[in-house]
């Protein structure tokens, strides 16, 4: 297909690839372990004032009135800012970032207007000489709430005499359209087949439900942002983001000035995960900023990351399968009530599509509810809404094995999709790699190991599908002959070395000559945010086709020099070539000597491409744990843990395997430990690291990575997204192992020791 | 020609239910063009929220993506990621 970019079905072979695939030292490295790098809280300007934020004490409540008059008579407060300050926005969604957007709801979310809707909802900003002084004027700020009551679970927010959050809510979906308002924003659906005649069939039909808390994405550098508004109204932001193309539109959008008008240059970022695919904190501090007229600087503190950020969606998931004797699943039903947070806008469609995605099953059915309660309004989190649906479902695949008296292993590869299968939300699996990771899995010496008392080994597969989207890249040659590749996407993962690693391959020089830098968004064409395992595939793509374009420049220049046609040269290991004997005798032309004799020639060598990349190759996972359970404490340590992942072609295999290793160990903290904690009157108690217990590094073994190189035929070095699946089967193969452990299966979360050791007493010690 | 099945519930409210259809187009555009000539509003929800696999393959926001005559078309929620 042709979409502004070259069709591409072909990749380069693996024993073509001289660059592809090695493990050369991070150009980002070095700043980072050395303290150097500048992430969005290291900026500063002078005359710079300091943002905080004035914060609800209430989970659900109405704004009666706000009074800043104290605030602003404090000396050292040069602006305060209340929703007053930012223009009504009508409610109109949209697909502008990683979810379904709604403009209202993502400008009510940064400043409430008539309701504080969540313990932590801002309610009004402060800019000031010093923090200290901001803080003390939002002290100073009083805010005249009714409080309402609240509702924080999912299933008690669905309830028709639960407290209302958004009087214009109306469930979407349902046929007839409801005429009372609800907490349901969306009811979707999907199915496949006869589900009942499926379940007839069946010679074994098991229920479950599970639930899973919402959990914070937990990145360790907190939202930060500079943001300085010029006299003429240009306006400079830097922050720390999963996208500055993305805070540039969202800031004009809430503001209602022209994205012209904006500037966003990104700062290095200190982890991301998804929960950084949203913005807070810019729209206050370019509202004050214009008010004061000097750069206003915005920190977070911990306990406002927890209070007002993220997270990711908790949900209940309830599960029935049916199957033959034999193990073949003949039917499968799941219905997935997902938190939304204090707006709709909840993963539920993806979690959805990838509950059952791993198998040929052929009659099925996922109904998915998307559902606001007074909590924070969730972002994306790695593969967003897969790894709750999953949980569910192969853990129920565990429950089905077990009552089966079949191995899990083989349950999975007895029903494992493969290409030709139709998913069932629609589409007909094509060079998928999912039985590869089972038949790896199963293979993985760890499969052998001996397991002793209270220990126990569990099973778990996932899906995502990865996607591509619209990159920009631009490649300079210096006139040394090293080069420039400069993107658009915010480098979270390792994209930075992947790109250099891209380019050096086409140029045929040394990865270190190529500098890779994220550029801001008045250097370089749009680029979507980074998010959906989409950079090292799409902004990839882009790379790769502006170092194309730059070797053909190089060639036409060498031509020049030679005085031939440039059809009658070649390019091969960073050098220029007579195309055959015919082309006449040329000793080779280095990119070096081309590059130095540019200006001759016609100028500088560049080269700047935008794509809106399609192909991006699904992936799956499958996911071998070990544990052993403490049963008189109920801690649960992890042993061992190996994760097989299709990877496509491994790019920079460190990275890859960094990718898999962090999904992995966020995916055990979701297990394990991790969840909020509110109390009776809906206020958050454990907004830190403290009591938000995330897993450190003694937690966790050294995770095993087997890389499943199953390549992509639509990237030029056959690539495929390998950042999200890995948090996908954590949960289920954490719970998994602690049944085989200990024989109690383990159907909501967080594992934590008081709920497991609640769970051994229950059951006899 | 091409057929059209729409997974989720979205879409259906549009199409009085149908599950499935036929579109005379070539390519993605043309396809959207005719869902909403004959659903009005199909279009738009398409555009805003929906991806589109296309004989197995995902597409998001690719106007010029090629149909073939036996093409199988599946209009899903978009998808973003982490």
């Amino acid at each position: 297909m042709k979409n502004g970019s070259k069709v591409r079905m072909t990749y380069m072979p693996k024993e073509l690839q001289k660059v592809v695939g090695t493990r050369p030292i991070r150009p980002d490295g070095v700043d980072k372990v050395t303290g150097k790098a500048n992430f969005g809280a290291d900026m500063v300007m002078p005359g710079m004032l300091w943002g905080k934020v004035k914060r609800s004490p209430h989970a659900h409540a109405r704004i009666m009135s706000i009074n800043t008059e104290k605030a602003r008579a404090l000396p050292g407060v040069k602006a305060v800012v209340t929703w007053e300050d930012f223009p009504p926005i009508p409610s109109e969604e949209a697909f502008v970032g990683e979810g379904p957007m709604n403009f209202r709801d993502l400008s009510r979310n940064c400043m409430a207007r008539d309701k504080v809707l969540y313990d932590g909802h801002a309610v009004a900003a402060v800019a000031a000489t010093s923090p200290a002084i901001a803080e003390e004027a939002c002290e100073l700020i009083k805010v005249d709430y009714h409080v309402l009551p609240h509702v924080i679970d999912v299933e008690e927010a669905m309830k028709s005499d639960a407290p209302l959050l958004h009087d214009d809510l109306f469930t979407q979906g349902v046929d007839p359209k409801p005429t009372h308002p609800s907490n349901v924003a969306k009811q979707i659906g999907f199915t496949k087949g006869d589900l009942e005649a499926g379940f007839r069939e069946a010679d074994v039909t098991i229920e479950r439900r599970y639930s899973n808390a919402p959990v914070h994405q937990a990145y360790i550098e907190p939202h930060a942002c500079v943001v300085s508004v010029a006299a003429d109204g240009q306006t400079t932001i830097w922050s720390s983001s999963q996208g500055q193309f993305m805070v540039r539109a969202y800031s004009a959008k809430l503001l209602g000035i022209d994205i012209s008008q904006i500037r966003a240059i990104p700062a290095e970022i200190g982890g991301g995960f998804g929960g950084k695919t949203l913005i807070y904190l810019e729209p206050l501090a370019l509202a004050m900023s214009k008010k004061s007229g000097r750069p206003v600087k915005m920190v977070m503190s911990r306990e406002e990351v927890f209070r007002a950020t993220g997270p990711a969606a908790g949900a209940v998931i309830e599960v029935r399968l049916g199957a033959k004797r034999d193990g073949r699943i003949t039917a499968a039903e799941a219905v997935l009530k997902y938190q939304a947070g204090a707006f709709p806008g909840s993963p539920v469609g993806p979690g959805c599509m990838c509950a059952f995605a791993m198998y040929d099953i052929p009659n099925a059915k996922v109904t998915g509810y998307d559902v606001v309660s007074n909590r924070p309004k969730v972002a994306a989190y790695r593969a967003p809404g897969a790894p709750n649906s999953s949980y569910g479902v192969e853990s129920c695949l565990d429950e089905l094995a077990d009552q089966l008296g079949i191995d899990p292993l083989a349950l999975r590869e007895k029903n494992a999709a493969k290409d030709g299968v139709k998913a069932l939300h629609g589409p007909t699996w094509q060079n998928i790699g999912y039985a590869a990771t089972v038949e790896a899995a199963k293979n993985h010496p760890h499969m052998k190991e001996p397991l002793g008392p209270n220990q126990g080994r569990g099973i778990a597969s996932g899906f995502w599908f990865n996607i591509g989207g619209e990159s920009s890249a631009a490649c300079h040659i210096n006139e040394d002959g090293t080069a420039v590749v400069a993107v658009g996407t915010p480098d979270i993962g390792g994209s930075r070395a992947s790109m250099a690693i891209m380019a050096a391959e086409i140029l045929g020089i040394p990865v270190e000559r190529v500098r890779p830098i994220v550029a801001d968004t008045s250097s370089i064409g749009y680029s979507f945010l980074t998010g959906g395992s989409r950079v090292t595939f799409a902004t990839g793509m882009a790379t790769t086709q502006a170092a194309e374009k730059v070797v053909e420049e190089l060639k036409k220049r060498a031509a020049m020099i030679w005085d031939i046609s440039p059809d009658a040269v070649e390019w091969k290991d960073g050098k220029a070539w007579p195309a055959g004997a015919n082309a006449g005798s040329f000793e080779p032309l280095p990119l070096a000597e081309i590059a130095l004799k540019s200006g001759r020639t016609g100028g500088p060598i560049t080269a700047e491409v935008s794509v809106n990349a399609q192909g991006a190759g699904p992936g799956f996972a499958t996911h071998i744990c070990d544990v052993e359970v403490d049963k008189e404490t109920g801690y649960v340590k992890i042993l061992r843990y190996t994760a097989v992942q299709d990877v496509g072609r491994a790019i920079h295999p460190s990275y890859v395997e960094g990718q898999i290793q962090g999904g992995v160990t966020q995916g055990i903290g979701w297990a394990l430990n991790e969840e909020y904690i509110y109390d009776k009157d809906g206020r958050l108690e454990n907004p830190g690291f403290l009591d938000y217990r995330v897993p450190v590094a003694p937690d966790v073994p050294m995770i095993d990575t087997v890389m499943v190189e199953n390549a992509n035929p639509r990237h030029p070095f056959g690539a495929r997204g390998v950042g999200e699946v890995p948090i996908v089967p954590p949960m289920a193969a954490v719970a998994n192992a602690i049944n085989d452990a200990i024989g109690i299966r383990m159907r909501d979360l967080p594992m934590s020791p008081p709920r497991l050791r609640a769970a051994i007493d229950k059951n006899g010690g | 020609m091409p057929r059209v099945h729409f997974s989720g519930q979205a879409a259906r409210r549009f199409t009085g239910g149908a599950t499935e259809l036929e579109v005379e187009a070539n390519t993605f555009r043309r396809m959207v063009l005719e869902l909403d000539r004959r659903f009005p509003g199909l279009g738009r929800q398409i555009e805003e929220s929906m991806a589109v696999a296309i004989d197995g393959e995902i597409f998001q926001d690719a106007y010029l993506a090629q149909l073939k005559p036996d093409s199988e078309i599946y209009l899903i929620p978009k998808i973003g990621g982490g």
